[in-house]
């Protein structure tokens, strides 16, 4: 045994030394540090399902068939196969056909192209919502008074819940026509999706687009460089550290939002009917019902995940001067 | 300029300055006629005229900057020394267009200092480094070329040649997050010397750098400023750096911020840039220099002192 760890410790120091002292290898260094703590952020993550599948299974075998209930109200599920359907179950459904007929898709596939509908919906949602919300961040950048008389309003806007009106805003927009544009049903999830996600857009964005320092903002002063200028080369990239995660709430408010507001304009094609629609079919084919539920969750992941590839891109946007 | 305290000295036009000095004779030769900076008119590069600057705080106003007047030659390379908090950096400031005097005018090249700004008559370096993070060592060098249209492949020739000169060319691809402090402040000369101004301010810019680097680039920017021709405004906590780099040296006193004296250097107008070389640090004239100024800094005002005060003169 010891004669293993002999053999071992000097390989490794031999290998650090290397590596410390050049340029380079320090970068490679840093590289492969990189890719290891994303290995196993991804390995800690896989470890979270299988935990929570285990709890899953765990609650199903010992607690009680009527779930826990304190004081009238149940605090604990049943654990019925009809309320908490086996983890095999339903990863099982997944492969099977959606309906018995012969020509049915199976589960995965109807969940994945309503998922792919909603993602779409979302994605304009999110998109209008980007455009919104940081042309109202520059507004309120530019000219304080606006920040003054629009920041309220922004903040109260929220307070509204736009999605319990979906079915108004679909039936406003119904009337919409103009040429030869005539207003879609989807249009008015993703109008919907968009209220949701320019929010902590626009604020993100005021926030960065404020963030840079005084002695760069007079080092622009110096060059004499006017307002789009000092925009294009100072605010927006000094804003980037503050938009990523602001984009990456947007992307999460409009995937809820669409899912929501499919649900509520009772729009066909998307996640959030087939969610309603296999919910009801649910005490026949319990574990069907969770089909789209895990369809809305990797839905969820995908949309933050692909922000998240932005902040992968803009990487060096999110450096700070001090020295490492 | 009531104050007794060399107010009146400060004025730079003064003539009769070199007579005063003479006791200082180790300058042998370049001494004589001249301590004044050559000032034919309409070279004025900084004309600061009976400039106060008061901030009004939430607790009361505090007077930076009191009664000053300081006239700077183009082509002369002014220190500005003080103890922390007698607005140097204020001064600095009204010159470059950043702040507004309260009472008097601050002209660059004979125009308002917000048109020489406009203009694009100086580079600055200020105190910290104030790179931006996402850039590398080279676009950072680049940024005021960028931003007034220079061509893209002159810009890349002419930051290679900047990085060059302060020695960081190894560096150009790295971001500032990856390069130690007095590697930024260099990168920060670098990009304040790009567009060759004729005008340089410079707000301690070596205080970061060990002591080897320093004078290093203590020479270079005696180099740089005599190659370019350039005035330079240069605010320092160091006596020696003041003395081995300056024309003369602009002595400021604290609450409210005055100027004290201005010391002119011993070296003469023809010389005075190629002089300076590492020998110069070790002369007896040199320390007689660094003497006067921190005589001028710590001592009394120059003309109670007696004997001494004539002797920093
Ligand atoms: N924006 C401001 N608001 C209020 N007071 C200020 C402001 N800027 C400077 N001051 C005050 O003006 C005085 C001069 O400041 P300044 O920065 O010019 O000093 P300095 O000589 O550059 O000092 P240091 O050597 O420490 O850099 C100080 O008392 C400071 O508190
Ligand atoms: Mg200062």
């Amino acid at each position: 045994m010891t004669g293993t760890a002999d053999r071992v410790a000097p390989a490794e120091g031999g290998r650090v030394s290397r590596s410390a002292p050049g340029g380079l290898d320090t970068r490679r260094a840093t590289r492969t540090t990189k890719q290891s703590s994303q290995i196993a952020a991804m390995v800690w993550g896989a470890v979270g399902i299988v935990v929570i599948a285990l709890i899953w299974e765990a609650y199903k075998l010992l607690g009680p068939s009527d779930g826990v209930v304190i004081a009238g109200a149940r605090v604990l599920p049943r654990t019925t196969d009809l309320a908490m359907p086996h983890v095999w179950d339903m990863v099982g459904r997944l492969a099977e056909p959606v309906t018995r007929s012969p020509s049915a898709l199976p589960l995965w596939a109807v969940v994945g192209l309503a998922a792919l509908t909603t993602l779409g919906i979302a994605a304009a949602g999110w998109l209008v919502g980007v455009i919104v919300g940081i042309g109202l961040a520059l507004v309120m950048q530019r000219w304080r008074i606006a920040e003054w008389g629009l920041l309220p309003w922004i903040v109260i806007s929220q307070t509204v819940p736009l999605i319990a009106f979906a079915p108004v805003v679909k039936s406003w927009g119904s009337r919409v026509e103009i040429g030869a544009f005539e207003w879609q049903d989807w249009m008015s999830v993703a109008l919907i999706a968009s209220y949701l996600a320019f929010f902590p857009i626009a604020i993100g964005a005021l926030k960065g687009l404020q963030s840079p320092d005084r002695i760069h903002e007079e080092l622009m002063q110096t060059y004499a460089a006017g307002y789009w200028p000092t925009l294009v080369k100072l605010r927006f990239p000094a804003a980037v550290p503050y938009l990523l995660p602001a984009l990456r709430l947007g992307a999460a408010n409009a995937v809820v939002g669409a899912v929501v507001a499919e649900v509520s304009t009772g729009l066909q094609g998307g996640i959030g009917r087939i969610l309603i629609q296999f919910a009801g079919q649910a005490s026949g084919d319990p574990a069907k019902a969770w089909g789209p539920i895990f369809g809305a969750i990797v839905l969820g992941l995908v949309a933050a995940g692909s922000v998240a590839l932005l902040g992968v891109i803009l990487k060096n946007y999110r450096r700070t001067e001090e020295a490492a | 300029m009531t104050d007794g305290d060399g107010g009146l000295r400060s004025d730079a036009g003064g003539g009769s300055r070199p007579a005063s000095r003479n006791p200082d004779a180790a300058a042998a030769g370049i001494r004589d006629g001249a301590g004044a900076p050559p000032q034919p008119a309409g070279t004025t590069a900084v004309e600061v005229r009976g400039v106060d600057k008061i901030f009004e705080t939430t607790s009361g106003h505090v007077q930076a900057l009191d009664a000053i007047d300081l006239t700077v030659a183009a082509g002369e390379f002014v220190s500005l020394i003080g103890p922390s908090g007698c607005g140097k950096s204020t001064l600095m400031r009204l010159i470059a267009d950043l702040d507004a005097p309260s009472a008097g005018t601050v002209s660059v090249f004979g125009k308002t200092a917000k048109q020489a700004r406009l203009d694009q008559e100086y580079g600055i370096a200020f105190q910290s480094a104030g790179l931006l993070p996402w850039r590398t060592v080279a676009a950072n060098v680049a940024l005021p070329l960028e931003l007034h249209g220079v061509a893209s492949a002159a810009r890349s020739g002419r930051v290679a040649e900047l990085l060059d000169m302060v020695g960081l060319s190894d560096f150009a691809d790295r971001y500032p997050d990856q390069l130690s402090g007095g590697m930024q402040q260099r990168v920060a000369i670098a990009r304040s010397l790009a567009e060759q101004p004729r005008l340089l301010l410079m707000d301690e810019p070596f205080g970061a750098l060990d002591e080897m680097t320093r004078e290093k680039m203590q020479a270079e920017l005696v180099r740089i400023a005599a190659e370019t021709g350039a005035a330079v405004v240069f605010v320092t906590h160091s006596i020696p750096e003041a003395v081995f780099l300056s024309d003369r040296v602009v002595v400021m006193s604290p609450r409210p911020g005055r100027i004290r004296e201005i010391v002119p250097m011993r070296l003469g107008v023809d010389t005075r840039r190629a002089a300076r070389t590492e020998e110069l640090r070790e002369e007896r004239g040199f320390f007689e220099m660094v003497t006067a100024v921190r005589e001028a800094l710590h001592g009394e005002t120059p003309v109670t002192a007696g004997p001494r005060g004539v002797e920093t003169r």
